[in-house]
């Protein structure tokens, strides 16, 4: 890959457009706006229909992030639908950033959803390629892939500000004014093109990206580098995906198995060392310890990447471990989270 | 070229089940190349299905032929003469061949025994790859010779996603990144200004989304009056 010599790019001016909350009306916008460091966490919906499974996983989250995605369909697992999981999470007080795959939906039915999405209140959209069905439960699935996610950023950027439908036709009453997001994986490959793929998406639309989870501080500098350079933090904001790790087991399979997914040996022998004088057999003393040890190192990450210039904010995915979050977010002196007026 | 394989063969006796004679039709154009429906692929299959049938007590007699071209009636017109003694015919042809059989030989029962793949390329011996979709509207000056459609398993415009790792595509690991070499071709031709544009949503109406296609060439037909 390192025979790729990419040219110079800089970022077309984009002084005419609106400031980032006046283009929507959420509450992570104006946190962005603001020039507070936001916070967002993760909520996955329930394999099942019950929406108390949604409301307690939205308590551990109320007060410690500004807004939280609500995952569709994730790894290609059928979950209970983002948009509802949305809603029910609104009514606990969180604010939801919906995600959307276009693995699943057409351009008609992705509009058309998202118009209901917006009617019922959901202000923040993350717009994805999605996880192919061959790793989810219905690999047998016909996917869709109409658009990609860069012309759905397009798409959802041209509903907003020109009013229109994808196919150019004026929307009754104005477009659905989302905050707009994508995703980044900055450890993905070609390593020189990252940087001009999220242009792309500041380009194709998108106010803000989340990243993949960030373990190589060394790589991640160095991918900001080019990025600040090139202009691209000035037209959009990076939030940044932490996590704390569960197990030096669990730290070793996201190195070995997770494509795109980096993590540098020193985390993995912290992990490890962290449990070397407890006895084998003591499950819950190592898996205590662990633990205790994966969300110091996540505190840590957040305190350094808060450090690093064009980094708008945090993403704490506590994937089935919530209860995380609070801890994590008050240790790193995040909390409490800015209230902003509308 | 089209390539195709064979389906399993319980698959194919189970669709012989109740007959007693077969015809066993190849092809000699796309699926002889790709050693799936040629004269040695229906000689093969026919005396495994012979055999096969026979151990169960149930035995086929299957006759062997082949045409040069299955998809087109005037080289599967001299199989008409033989067709009353078969109860159906056992095609080796592509999805296209099967179809051209069943329509010109409407009283016939037309059993498939491949699994038509792709419009492929044959990257070593005994190794094909889907090259073409036949999307009908061609993007391949935009993307350094190589098909996005085809090559990348969410068809993406704008890649290549998150996924890329290597060169090597998250959904496969024997699978080349269609993008990775986009992203290759296009720097080495001075033309990475492509890869920049947000390449818009792809007009899918000349795909089959856009209905049962039919291309007419008024330039090449032959007048109704010339016909007869």
């Amino acid at each position: 890959m390192n025979t790729m010599n990419f040219p110079a790019f800089t970022m077309p001016d984009n002084s005419a457009a609106l400031p980032i909350a006046e283009r929507c009306d959420s509450h992570l916008a104006r946190v962005l706006a603001a020039g507070e460091f936001a916070v967002t966490g993760e909520l996955g919906p329930p394999k099942g229909h019950d929406p108390e499974e949604v409301r307690s996983k939205a308590r551990l989250l109320l007060d410690c992030v500004d807004a939280a995605n609500v995952t569709d369909n994730q790894a290609a697992v059928v979950r209970m639908s983002s948009i509802a999981a949305g809603q029910i999470m609104m009514a606990e007080g969180v604010e939801p950033i919906i995600q959307m795959t276009c693995r699943d939906r057409n351009r008609l039915a992705m509009q058309a959803d998202l118009l209901g999405a917006y009617a019922l209140g959901i202000r923040n959209l993350l717009c994805l390629s999605g996880d192919h069905q061959s790793c989810g439960n219905h690999p047998g699935a016909k996917n869709v892939h109409d658009i990609d996610s860069m012309q759905f950023l397009r798409m959802m950027k041209e509903m907003r500000d020109e009013n229109k439908f994808q196919c150019g036709e004026e929307i009754p009453g104005g477009g659905p004014r989302f905050l707009i997001g994508g995703a980044a994986n900055p450890f993905a490959d070609p390593a020189e093109w990252r940087p001009y793929r999220l242009a792309k998406k500041a380009i194709a639309g998108a106010d803000f990206v989340q990243t993949q989870l960030v373990y190589d501080m060394e790589r991640f500098r160095e991918y900001m580098k080019r990025v600040v350079d090139m202009g691209v933090a000035e037209q959009l904001k990076i939030i940044v995906g932490v996590g704390p790790l569960k197990s030096a087991g669990m730290a070793k399979f996201m190195r070995d198995r997770i494509p795109g997914m980096t993590v540098p040996d020193a985390i993995i022998d912290r992990m490890a060392g962290t449990v070397a004088d407890i006895d084998t057999e003591n499950k819950p003393e190592r898996n205590a310890a662990w633990k205790a040890e994966g969300i110091r190192i996540c505190i840590e990450q957040i305190q350094e990447i808060r450090e690093i210039e064009g980094v708008a904010g945090v993403h704490i995915m506590a994937i089935e471990w919530e209860e995380a979050v609070h801890p994590i977010a008050e240790a790193a002196g995040l909390l409490p989270r800015p209230i902003i007026e509308a | 070229m089209i390539v195709a394989e064979q389906k399993p063969l319980n698959e194919i006796k189970a669709m012989l089940e109740g007959c007693n004679k077969v015809l066993a039709v190849g092809c000699g154009t796309c699926v002889a190349v790709c050693f799936a429906g040629g004269r040695q692929e229906v000689g093969l299959l026919s005396a495994s299905l012979r055999m096969s049938t026979d151990i169960d007590g149930a035995a086929v007699d299957i006759d062997e032929t082949i045409v040069q071209r299955q998809c087109e009636k005037e080289y599967n017109a001299p199989l008409e003469a033989e067709l009353e003694q078969y109860d159906a015919i056992l095609s080796l042809g592509c999805g296209v061949g099967v179809q051209s059989l069943a329509q010109q030989f409407p009283g016939k029962r037309i059993l498939p025994a491949l699994n038509t793949k792709f419009m492929g390329y044959p990257a070593e011996h005994g190794i094909w790859e889907d090259r073409c979709q036949g999307c009908g509207n061609c993007v391949l000056h935009l993307t350094g010779g190589v098909c996005p459609v085809s090559r990348c398993p969410k068809s993406l415009f704008n890649g290549p996603c998150g996924g890329s790792q290597g060169g090597i595509c998250e959904v496969d690991q024997e699978t080349e990144c269609a993008w990775n070499v986009i992203c290759e071709n296009q720097l080495r031709l001075g033309l990475f200004d492509e890869m920049m544009e947000i390449h818009p949503a792809k007009d899918w109406s000349s795909a089959r989304d856009g209905g049962h296609r039919r291309i007419v060439r008024e330039d090449v037909r032959i007048p109704d009056e010339e016909k007869a």
